[in-house]
């Protein structure tokens, strides 16, 4: 594949045939707790593809400018944390300050997201990867928007969920994580369609 | 090796530094919103600093608004009207409000934060009340079920309240409850021992701070109240008064004697006190000795059932019954009750019977 497409490639990936969510089972935590209402699922999606985006090519930069010259790789667990939580909470003074309307949209996922794994895992994923920025910020973005299809997809679900019979032992989280498991399943059907690294 | 630790622990710290440096910059940049004044009930005037939630600016300024959560958004207790300058409502806010507090524009106060000048409503009664961190100093059995609880007030040392008055109590985690709650308790204490506070809790079958008190509780423990609260306190008119209580109703009523009999109150006084049998009653000893004191004043233990041991020669009825019987110049007199919300309801029906108006019967409710 061409270096120019290679990216672009990524980019799909991550969001279909590799589903951050669903093929590796990350960030299911608030993948659950939050898809009750399609609202609010649209919120934290939005929120997750916007940190994800921003911290993936964030944390390329600190990994390959700062950790790899000196070569400490072994700590970028614990840098890419704190970079992580840094920046959320700096997004969030931001937004809060200039931008009323997607503070209130926003406001309350934003500090949710320091603690999602799959904002780390993101970022972890383009180490193992050997990816370069490029490909990281496409990766990072495709990532965040696959996972705001999935937590859309399973909000859309569960809102029929509401007025459908479900055997009682069932009900809540039991028949979520089914759901969750048909829908991986489904996207496995992808998998192997691109090789992203 | 070495140099790798050193180098390591340098750029950690590095990173970190530079990012703390961020926030602080922003902190003070973006997150600087300035002073901003609060006007409370369109009179008084504070000062703050912007940015910060209403519930801490307030608080801060020495205005206490109850919350048991501690301000994280969970209790849904710090209600306050914001009049102007509050803007729309929060997402966290919104699980706690309903449609018609939304029309009064009533905010959750640890969520909502002040960025511009804001003009709130709050009780009146809230600008003396106090977080107080306290000791017990001791447990007393009362009975088998009820329990003196002294506590020394440390900070604040002291408290302004009215006799009747009750605070909140704070309840720690514990196996009943996973997260802090309140429960409301009269003070028995005399308002001049204003150092203290006395409360007398009667066990409830699985009570959250009932049981916390009966089981947990030790002396030289910190407990954490607030208050006072209550428009339960004696009224300052020549009438005389009637006082009905039973259980552990006794410690408002108790509170308001201690305080007539300390300023020699000339009213004529009668204070009915029910129980089931003699285990049920307490103080009896403090009773005849402001029985002595203020001459003006006849307490009346009656037994709804007392047993053959007792050898009880006192009054003997339904509580509503012996006040039906001994009460004097009802009609002229005012009335303070306090116990169970049945016990209540009978004896307001009791002294209207006897004539007595019901703007002039005060009661504290068991909720």
């Amino acid at each position: 594949m061409s270096d120019m497409l290679f990216p672009l490639a990524v980019f799909f990936a991550a969001a279909f045939t590799n589903n951050i969510l669903l093929t590796n089972y990350l960030g299911m935590c608030s993948f659950l707790s939050v898809s009750k209402e399609i609202e609010t699922s649209a919120g934290l999606g939005i929120a997750v593809t916007f940190v994800m985006a921003v911290t993936t090519a964030l944390n390329w930069v600190v990994y390959h400018l700062v950790l790899l010259p000196f070569g400490l790789e072994y700590l970028r667990f614990i840098v890419f944390i704190i970079v992580i939580a840094a920046f959320v909470q700096l997004i969030e003074m931001v937004i809060e300050r200039y931008s009323e309307g997607l503070y209130f949209a926003l406001g309350i996922f934003l500090p949710l997201i320091t603690v999602n794994c799959a904002i780390l895992g993101a970022s972890l994923f383009m180490v193992i990867r050997e990816y370069s920025f490029m490909t990281t910020f496409f990766f990072g973005i495709g990532s965040g928007l696959g996972w705001f299809l999935a937590i859309m997809a399973m909000a859309g679900i569960r809102q029929k969920l509401k007025t459908a019979k479900v055997p009682a032992g069932l009900e809540g989280p039991g028949i979520a994580l089914i759901i969750a498991g048909f829908m991986a399943m489904a996207f496995m059907g992808f998998s192997g369609m691109i090789a992203i690294g | 090796m070495i140099t790798t630790l050193i180098i390591s622990v340098l750029i950690i710290t590095a990173i970190s530094a530079l990012l703390a440096l961020m926030m602080v910059i922003a902190d003070a940049t973006v997150g600087n919103y300035g002073e901003v004044s609060i006007t409370i009930n369109g009179d008084k005037n504070l000062t703050v600093r912007g940015g910060q939630p209403l519930l801490k600016a307030l608080v801060s300024e020495g205005v206490f608004i109850p919350s048991a959560c501690g301000g994280r958004g969970s209790c849904g207790l710090c209600k306050v009207k914001v009049v102007e300058g509050g803007g729309e409502y929060l997402p966290t806010e919104l699980p706690w409000i309903s449609d018609e507090e939304k029309e009064q524009k009533v905010r959750l106060s640890c969520q909502f934060k002040v960025k511009q000048d804001v003009s709130i409503q709050i009780p009146e009664e809230l600008f003396n009340v106090r977080q107080f961190d306290t000791t017990v100093e001791s447990i007393v059995d009362l009975t088998h079920d009820i329990k003196q609880v002294r506590l020394k007030l440390n900070d604040p040392s002291t408290i302004d309240c009215k006799a009747g008055q009750f605070i909140q109590f704070q309840v720690p985690e514990y196996e009943l409850t996973d997260e802090e709650v309140y429960r409301a308790y009269s003070m028995a204490s005399v308002p001049s021992d204003n150092t203290h506070i006395e409360l007398e809790i009667r066990l409830v079958p699985n009570g959250i701070c009932t049981t916390y008190v009966h089981k947990h509780l030790k002396e030289g423990d910190s407990v954490t109240v607030n208050g006072p609260y209550g428009d339960f306190f004696l009224r300052d008119t020549e009438r005389d008064i009637i006082c009905i209580a039973g259980g552990s109703g006794m410690a408002p009523i108790k509170s308001i004697l201690l305080d007539m009999a300390e300023k020699k109150s000339p009213r004529k006084a009668m204070y009915f006190f029910g129980a089931r049998s003699k285990r049920d009653l307490f103080l009896l000893d403090e009773m005849k000795e402001i029985e002595k004191e203020m001459p003006s004043f006849t307490f009346v233990p009656a037994l709804s059932e007392p047993l053959e041991e007792d050898k009880w020669e006192g009054e003997v009825g339904l509580i509503t019954d012996v006040v039906r019987r001994m009460s004097e110049n009802a009609a002229e007199s005012e009335a303070y009750l306090c116990g169970s919300p049945g016990m209540i309801d009978a004896c307001v029906k009791v002294l209207s019977e006897l004539g007595m108006p019901e703007e002039r019967i005060y009661y504290d409710k068991f909720a």
